[in-house]
This record gives C-alpha cells, sequence and structure tokens, in this order.
C-alpha cells in the first residue's frame, strides 16, 4: 500500500512544481516585451513537452506497481490455497535461457550486419600483416566467447535453485585447474609472438629512410603538410622562429629548406614508401589513417615518424567499395580542444604519374611576403648584434 | 599467538569503551562517525550520488551523439552557456566525458566500491572490532566526500569543469589557454584529486593493517573469504600506486602555475611561441598510468572479490578453486604493476617497450582467465538460488567475459595501432571494469543490504533492475565495437562532419535510447534502496544462510561489531553442502567437533591432534557399522 502511495504523492508533487514552473516562466514572459512572445510560447511548449514525458514515466511507474502489487495478490492467494508460491527460481533460470539463445543471436546479427560495416581491405602493405592478426585473434576468441557464455547461463539455467537437490561438494580439483591455467597460457603465447614480429614488422626501426618523406604538424586544429622540394630533402625546423607567416618555423637558413612545398591535401604515390615525419606544435595530437592501419600521436616537442607502403589507389578503392565519393582521410585522434572532432585531412593515394604533376603544382612554404620579412629581418640584424637577439627571443 | 594478543586487546578494549560510554549524538553517530559500518554507509551514499551524477552526464552527451543536429530548448533552460540554443558546446561536451569519466572511476569505483565494502566487510569478516585507526578511516571519508564537492564544484566557474579526457594529458591540461576547460576547471579537478588520493591512502593503510594485525583467532590468511583477499590487495596497490599520480599532479601544478617545464617543450600555442623548453608530455602518460593501470584492477578486485563470495553463498557450493582465486588475485596484483604501457603503444614511445609491455599485458590474462573458469565451475552442479545479488554476480561474470575477450584485441600492439582511442576502446573498458565492477558493487548491496540497514530490499524490483540494466549495457556497448573496427575515434563531438559515418547515425541513436532505458532502471533501484532503508521487510540474523563472520555478529548494530567475545573461527568459509551435514551450510565459527558427520581429511591437513581426532571418530564409526 505504501509503495502506491508513495508514487502517487510524487506524483502529484511533481505535477505541482511543474506547473508552478510553467506558471512562473508565464509570468516573466508576461513581463517581458513583445519581442520575447515567440520565445516564452517556445518555452511554454518545452514545458510541455517536459511535462509529457514526465507524465509518460508516471504512468508507467504506476503500471508497474499495479503489477507488482497483481504478483503479490497472485502469490498470497497461491499460499492460502495451500500450493506452492511462485517458484523465481525457475522463472529467473528460464530467463537466463531465454537471455543467452537471444543474446547470442543479437551478437550473431550484430557481427554480420555491423561487422560488415568496418573497414575496407587495408590499403598500406603492413596493414594486412595486421588484418591477418586479427582475424586471427577474433576467431580465437569468438570460440571462447561463445563456450564460456553459453555455459555461464546455460549452467544458470540447469543447475537452477530447488527445494529437493543439494549442491555437489567441489572445492578443488588440481588437474582441471591446471588445464585450465596451461591452455590460455598456450593461446596467449601464440597471440603473443605472432603480434610481436607483426609489430616488429610495422615499426620496422631499423630502416626509417622512405622514397618520399613528408612532414605533417598538427596545431589547433588543422594539419599542415610539408613536401621536400626537387631536392627531396626537407629542411630544418625551428620552433622558435614561428611568426603568422612562417607558421611551422622553418629554418630558412637550411638550404635544404628553401624549396619546400606546403599542400593541402596528403597525395602519395602508390607503393612507395611513405615515412611521415609527425609533428605537434601545440598540444597532443594523433595521425589516424584507419583505412591504413596507422596511427602515431604527434608530440609537441618529441617528433615521431610512422612509415608505410600505400598499396591501393583511391579510384581502385572507389570501385571496389562501390563508393564513386570515397576518400581516405586522417583524423586527429587525440583529444585536443573543442573542435577535435572536426580535424580531417583528405589523403589521396595516385600513380607516379599523377603524383609527379601534382607536386609540381604545389607551392612553395618561402612566399615572396615571407621573403621580405626575412630580408628586413636581415637588415635588422646587420645594424646591430644586440637587437637581432633581441628580435630572435621576442619572435 | 599474535592473533590472539590482538584479540584479547579488542576485548579488554571494549569492556572499556562500555565503562567509560560516550553519549551518543546524532553528530557523532550519522555525521563525525568513527564506525566502520557507519562510514561503510557514507562511502556508499556518497558513492551512489556521484553515480547518478555520473549517469546524468552520460546521457547528456549521449544525446548530443544521437542527435547532433537537434536543438533542445530544455538543455539551454538546464545549462545555460554550456548549451547554446539547445545544444551542446563542443567544450562542454568534452567537460562532459572527462567528468563522466573521473567521477566513474576514481569516485564511483574506487572510493564508492572499495571505500564501502573495505569498511563494511573486513573488520567483520574477519571478526575485529573496528577498523586499525578509527580515526584515520572517518579522514578518509571526509577527504573524499571534499575531493567529490570540489569536483561538482568545478561546473559552477565560468569557464567550466575539467575537458581534457579524465588522463588529462598535458600540454592541454597544462596550458591554461588551450582549451577553456584547462583554465580553472583543470585546477579544481588537481585539487580534487589530491584530495582524493589522500582519502584513498588513508584508507587503504587502514585496510591494510587491519587485515594483517586484528584478524580473530583461528582466521588466518587461508581461512580468510575471498571478498577480504580482494579488498586487501586492492589497497595494497593503492597505496602503492596512487602516490605516483601524486607525484604526476605535483610536477602538472608546477608547470601550470610556476613556469617549469616538466612535461612541455616547443610549444606553439595560438600563433605564440611559449618558453618551455626540454620537458616532455610523455613523462606524464608514463607517470599517469603507473597509476591508471593498477587503477583498473583496483576498480575490478573488489568486484571479483564480491561476485566470487555472492556466486558460492547464492550456489550453496564452495568456490571452485578458492587457492587458484587468491593466487591468481596476488598474480594480477603483481602484474598490474609492469603493463601500464599498453595504454602508450602509439604515443611514440620506443616500439621496443612496446613489444616487452605486450608480453606483460598478454601475460596477466592468465590469471583472469583462470578466475572466468573457476567461476563457471562453481555453478556446475550447483542449486542455484537466483537472489538480485547472485544475478548481478553472473552479469559480472558475463561482462567481464566480453570485456575481458577484447582486452587480447587492445594488448597486442600491433592491433592496437587501428583500435586504439576508437569507440572500441570505449566498448572494452566499459564492459570489462566499468559494467562489470557496477554490477559487482550492486551485488554487493543487494547481498549486504540486510547488514547495513537491518532490512531486506525488495526482490522483484531487483529482478526488473537487474534485466533491464543488464540487457541495456550490452545494447549499449556492444554495437561500439563495430564503430571501433570502422575506425571511429572516441571523444567526437559529433560524427556527422564525416559522411563516410552517416550509416552509424542510426546505431548512435539506438545506443542513445538503450542508455536512457538502463538509466531509467536505476530509478527501479535508488526507490528500492531508499524504500527498504525506511519500509523494508525485517531481516533475520542470516537471510542468506551464508558461512562468513558477518553473518554471526547481531542484526542490531552494536560498537564493536560482537556483543561479548569475538567469535573463534575454526574452518574456511565455504563448507556449503557438505556431504553428511544436515544443512547446506556450516558457519566459519562451528568448529570441526560439531561436524563429526561431514569432515574430511583434507579439513586437517595443518592440524595433526584434529587429523588424528578424525581418524579415531572413523574408525569408531567402522567398527560400530560393522557390529551392525
Amino acid at each position: 500500500m505504501g509503495f502506491r502511495k508513495l508514487i502517487t504523492s510524487k506524483k502529484s508533487l511533481l505535477l505541482f512544481a511543474a506547473s508552478t514552473l510553467l506558471g512562473t516562466h508565464q509570468l516573466m514572459a508576461q513581463g517581458t516585451t513583445a519581442a520575447a512572445t515567440p520565445d516564452a510560447a517556445g518555452s511554454s511548449g518545452m514545458w510541455i513537452g517536459v511535462l509529457y514525458y514526465v507524465l509518460i514515466f508516471l504512468v508507467g511507474c504506476v503500471c508497474l506497481a499495479i503489477l507488482g502489487k497483481i504478483l503479490k495478490v497472485y502469490d498470497l492467494t497461491l499460499k492460502m490455497q495451500g500450493k506452492k508460491p511462485i517458484n523465481w527460481n525457475t522463472i529467473m533460470g528460464i530467463v537466463c535461457l531465454i537471455f543467452i539463445i537471444a543474446g547470442m543471436y543479437g551478437a550473431y546479427w550484430s557481427l554480420t550486419v555491423q561487422g560488415s560495416m568496418s573497414l575496407p581491405r587495408s590499403a598500406s602493405a603492413h596493414g594486412v600483416d595486421i588484418d591477418n592478426m586479427f582475424n586471427l585473434t577474433t576467431i580465437l576468441t569468438l570460440i571462447v566467447f561463445v563456450i564460456t557464455q553459453v555455459l555461464l547461463f546455460g549452467f544458470a539455467f540447469v543447475y537452477r535453485g530447488s527445494e529437493k537437490r543439494k549442491a555437489y561438494f567441489l572445492p578443488h580439483n588440481n588437474t582441471i585447474e591446471k588445464v585450465w591455467t596451461i591452455i590460455p597460457a598456450i593461446v596467449l603465447t601464440i597471440l603473443v609472438v605472432f603480434g610481436f614480429f607483426t609489430w616488429q614488422t610495422v615499426e620496422n626501426s631499423t630502416n626509417v629512410k622512405g622514397d618520399l618523406n613528408i612532414d605533417i604538424t598538427g596545431h589547433q586544429f588543422a594539419w599542415e603538410l610539408r613536401y621536400p622540394g626537387p631536392d627531396g630533402k626537407l629542411g630544418a625546423l625551428n620552433y622558435t622562429l614561428t611568426t603568422g607567416l612562417n607558421k611551422l618555423g622553418i629554418d630558412f637558413k637550411d638550404p635544404n629548406s628553401l624549396d619546400d612545398l606546403q599542400a593541402d591535401t596528403l597525395v602519395l604515390p602508390v607503393n612507395k614508401s611513405i615515412r611521415l615525419n609527425i609533428h605537434a606544435q601545440d598540444v597532443i595530437h594523433s595521425v589516424f589513417m584507419p583505412h591504413f592501419r596507422l596511427q602515431q600521436n604527434a608530440v609537441p616537442g618529441l617528433p615521431t615518424f610512422f612509415k608505410f607502403i600505400p598499396t591501393i589507389t583511391t579510384d581502385q578503392m572507389r570501385a571496389e567499395t562501390n563508393n564513386p565519393k570515397f576518400e581516405y582521410l586522417l583524423y586527429c585522434n587525440k583529444i585536443c580542444g573543442g573542435i577535435h572532432y572536426n580535424m580531417q585531412k583528405v589523403v589521396r593515394v595516385v600513380s607516379q604519374a599523377e603524383y609527379q604533376d601534382w607536386i609540381a603544382k604545389q607551392k612553395p612554404y618561402l612566399t615572396d611576403q615571407l621573403k621580405q620579412q626575412l630580408k628586413v629581418a636581415a637588415a635588422k640584424s646587420a645594424s646591430g648584434q644586440l637587437s637581432s637577439n633581441k628580435l630572435a627571443l621576442n619572435n | 599467538m599474535s592473533t590472539l594478543a590482538v584479540h584479547d586487546h579488542g576485548l579488554v578494549h571494549h569492556e572499556e569503551g562500555h565503562e567509560h560510554h560516550h553519549k551518543a549524538t546524532f553528530l557523532n553517530t550519522y555525521v563525525f562517525s568513527q564506525d566502520h559500518k557507519m562510514i561503510a554507509k557514507q562511502f556508499l551514499i556518497t558513492g551512489i550520488t556521484m553515480a547518478f551524477i555520473g549517469m546524468l552526464l552520460s546521457l547528456l552527451f549521449r544525446i548530443q551523439l544521437a542527435y547532433p543536429d537537434k536543438s533542445f530548448p530544455l538543455l539551454e533552460t538546464l545549462l545555460g552557456r554550456f548549451a547554446p540554443g539547445g545544444r551542446l558546446s563542443p567544450d562542454f561536451y568534452m567537460s562532459l566525458v572527462t567528468i563522466h569519466g573521473t567521477i566513474m572511476v576514481f569516485f564511483v569505483l574506487t572510493a564508492g566500491l572499495s571505500g564501502t565494502f573495505a569498511n563494511l566487510l573486513i573488520p567483520l569478516q574477519i571478526g575485529a572490532r573496528d577498523m586499525a585507526s578509527p580515526f584515520v578511516n572517518m579522514l578518509s571519508y571526509w577527504f573524499f566526500l571534499i575531493a567529490s564537492i570540489i569536483m561538482i564544484s568545478a561546473f559552477f566557474v565560468e569557464k567550466g569543469p575539467a575537458s581534457g579526457g579524465w588522463t588529462i594529458y598535458p600540454p592541454l591540461s597544462a596550458l591554461p589557454t588551450a582549451m577553456p576547460g584547462s583554465a580553472e576547471g583543470m585546477t579544481l579537478w588537481l585539487i580534487s584529486m589530491v584530495c582524493f588520493i589522500g582519502s584513498s591512502l588513508m584508507g587503504g593503510i587502514n585496510y591494510v593493517s587491519t587485515v594483517l594485525n586484528m584478524r580473530t583467532k583461528g582466521m588466518d590468511l587461508w581461512k580468510m573469504p575471498l571478498t577480504v583477499w580482494a579488498l586487501f590487495l586492492t589497497a595494497v596497490l593503492g597505496v602503492l600506486a596512487f602516490p605516483v599520480l601524486v607525484a604526476g599532479v605535483v610536477l602538472l601544478i608546477f608547470d601550470r602555475s610556476f613556469g617549469t617545464s616538466f612535461y612541455l617543450s616547443d610549444i606553439v600555442l595560438n600563433g605564440k611561441v611559449m618558453p618551455f623548453e626540454g620537458g616532455s608530455p610523455i613523462l606524464f602518460q608514463h607517470l599517469f598510468w603507473f597509476l591508471g593501470h593498477p587503477e583498473v584492477y583496483i576498480i575490478i578486485m573488489p568486484a571479483m572479490g564480491i561476485s566470487s563470495e555472492v556466486m558460492s553463498v547464492n550456489s550453496r557450493k564452495p568456490i571452485f578453486g578458492y587457492h587458484a582465486m587468491v593466487y591468481s588475485l596476488i598474480g594480477i596484483t603483481v602484474l598490474s604493476f609492469i603493463v601500464w604501457g599498453h595504454h602508450m603503444f602509439v604515443t611514440g614511445m620506443n616500439p621496443f617497450l612496446g613489444g616487452v609491455f605486450m608480453i606483460t599485458t598478454l601475460i596477466i590474462a592468465v590469471p583472469s582467465a583462470v578466475k572466468t573458469f573457476n567461476w563457471l565451475a562453481t555453478l556446475w552442479r550447483g542449486n542455484i538460488r537466483f537472489t538480485p545479488a547472485m544475478l548481478f554476480a553472473i552479469g559480472m561474470v558475463s561482462f567481464f567475459i566480453s570485456g575481458g575477450l577484447t582486452g587480447i584485441f587492445l594488448g597486442n600492439a600491433a592491433l592496437d595501432i587501428n583500435l586504439h582511442d576508437t569507440y572500441f576502446v570505449v566498448a572494452h573498458f566499459h564492459l570489462v571494469m566499468g559494467s562489470a565492477a557496477i554490477f559487482g558493487m550492486l551485488a554487493g548491496v543487494y547481498h549486504w543490504f540486510p547488514k547495513m540497514f537491518r532490512r531486506m530490499m525488495d526482490e522483484r524490483l531487483g529482478y526488473l533492475h537487474f534485466w533491464v540494466t543488464f540487457v541495456g549495457a550490452y545494447l549499449v556497448f556492444f554495437p561500439m565495437h563495430f564503430m571501433g573496427l570502422e575506425g571511429v575515434p572516441r571523444r567526437y563531438y559529433a560524427i556527422t562532419e564525416f559522411h563516410q559515418w552517416d550509416h552509424w547515425l542510426n546505431v548512435n541513436t539506438f545506443i542513445t535510447w538503450s542508455a536512457i532505458m538502463a538509466g531509467v532502471a536505476q530509478l527501479a533501484f535508488i526507490f528500492n534502496f531508499i524504500h527498504s532503508i525506511f519500509w523494508g521487510k525485517k531481516t533475520v540474523q542470516n537471510p542468506w544462510n551464508a558461512n562468513t563472520l558477518e553473518w554471526t555478529a547481531p542484526i542490531e548494530h552494536v560498537h564493536g561489531n560482537w556483543i561479548g567475545e569475538i567469535p573463534t573461527v575454526y574452518r574456511w568459509p565455504y563448507d556449503y553442502s557438505k556431504p553428511g551435514h544436515e544443512e547446506d551450510f556450516i558457519p566459519q565459527d562451528v568448529p570441526f567437533s560439531q561436524t563429526m558427520s561431514s569432515n574430511l581429511p583434507h579439513d586437517f591437513e595443518d592440524n595433526p591432534e584434529g587429523l588424528e581426532e578424525f581418524n579415531k571418530w572413523t574408525s569408531t564409526q567402522k567398527a560400530n557399522e560393522e557390529v551392525k
């Protein structure tokens, strides 16, 4: 009884609270000018919407309370008639059985329908190894998943409680415990060994130079690219030189830097080994290119790199995925601020010829404006050692 | 010998206590109580409050994820500038995920779980009058409460709470101008966390010393219930790991406020060259995860202990492989200190180190697998009584399996390259340490509610609560794996900026509604909890027919737990359904001499006198039968 009383009292209380709120709002709306009227109408509409959901919830609660009462009354009449009361052990056992059947079907559905929505095949050479590793792990874990979950809920159903039975006293069994320590140990050793070798080949830290070295620099909230010019070499960087015009802080005293090119799109020639030199200017970012199974954090003060070979051009992937708009994308995958979610860059894998065409059209970092500025700075530094020191510091 | 001395001391102290009886006032009974049972309840209720706040935050950002382009005027009314035009601002979204994570990991599943059950169960299950230092124990709660209040207060500063993720990696968290949440909000976060760690250390030292020094007569380490083992090892982990986070946090405070460069180097923020040089952001990650990884075991181990105990009691069957369970807990404790690098495979850490951490990480899966198989074996041929606590314990095992298996993917450095920081990770840890640990906690609440509040919770509401939450959690987290496999990153305010992910929008809406459903189900719990505290059915002394010592204590709470002498312990806590005994349980304080018909030679392994007695008894029994 107290149960229902509480619910009804709660309901009236909430109704009262909601109507008071609504009332004050309307009063406030009356106080303001006519311009605010549509706003007030909108807000009272909003409160009606809220009230509607609260009412639905309360109706649900009342239904539940009534259902509970019916069950209780039913249980009591059974007891009065000298029959056995509701056996919750049996009911819960059956629900466990239903759950495991429905759950296994759900997991199967999810694996097939949502699993097929995952990434297309790897567009990089090392990614193929990672995918094989992934498939092996998936098969092994899925077997364990199905067996253990079925046993868990199966046992719960089969051994549901009964007054007539006593449980089987089984405190331990050393043989079986050894078996199920050693088997997972062996399986995990296999996974560790394969994983270790895959990891070594992917990271491959001995041979660090690529056919093409590209600098990618993250800052809030965009990526900057720097391609080497005709000399094939990237110039040195010095973060203290960063200005509005020289946004990467390129050290133009290094002759290699004079022909460095800027680009909007990360265009990569297919089947060439690419080394991305990864930098960050302000906070940690992360270069994430899932189609290439590639991820490496961009850490300020700690340049990192990732070397890989793209194997499928954008056009080929468009044909394969039946999606003419398909683009490889590069995301930021380390929380870096409010706009973190929109720090994307298009990656395009093209043939060597297309790449040559494209790179010829890119503009150098050393713009005329920047040249002008550097000239002024050089003139100033000639006028006095002291002032140039100051300038460099104040930059 | 030593346990005997302590026991006697406790008794003497108790009698003294009766002579100079302190006047029980409202303030020293309910507020500044030094009684471990009251402190446990304070931890529980604060923990549940924080859990509700954490859950509400998660529902807010789930709404944003499901309806990224829709305006909800109610949000603007409630949140003001944080939701201009009825849509969460991106910065506030980040704050929500940050504070949700912090609250759930530290305030609910560390303090709320360990704090409640270590306080309640350690003294009661090992047979002690109270904690080793009740005053420090009380301080531990008050530091926790202060930390909670500071953490929540960050919602009331102008720029909003911390928003760099619960891992607060610098430089984002170290540069107050890097994002709004890195200003005052981050300062409050750091202060709160220092208070929290203080609380955790005071609690942990108390739990360790209580378990080591204050066990009753006969309670040797191998007769302790698995709950006490788990809580003890958790406390050891916390005491060893948390100070490292203090070190990390203090250095971060120095970088933020005093211009040092521990974590900072070569930074150009908003076009301005900063003077920091020589530091490394990776250093913070090492310090953070040196705590951070043991932390996830700090979260899950008490849940494991509680589930072991609840499953054994309700299967009416001894826990299978008690020794293996303890050794695997010890194995997890030790190994958890050398796996932290698996959070850093792609941070630029040396790839060789990555390989080492991969090996240690996959080794830790072995003790976890042993525990899982032992739980299954405990259910096998049991006589399962489905109390809500039992259902939650089974649910815990189910989540632990589902989430644990995906850990094998993430622990593999090669696979982690593409899965790191995606929804796959979110799904993994929400199942294995989020849902599993909270289910362990709920199992504990349903199981020990009669001990705490002297009344029973309503079972049918408990069933409803369990099934809706259990199914809801799977509906929320299972699809997330597949989003992660397509490379959808976590902590994204919206995924609609990239049209290749449009097909996940439906799934996001589905997840949000499942989360709302599971959230509403928690109202059934909170109603049941509060209603049962005041109007629940009165309990009997041992409502679950359990063996452990807390059920021998009187229903009415007394200071010192037992009236008169503390019971002596004669046997391990899992003598359920022992053949030859009439009832299906034999409490720990029943001597073997009273259960001659059910004794086994195994019971007298380290007790030669008892074994002799037992052999004599069996031979006379045999002789009697031959006469017949």
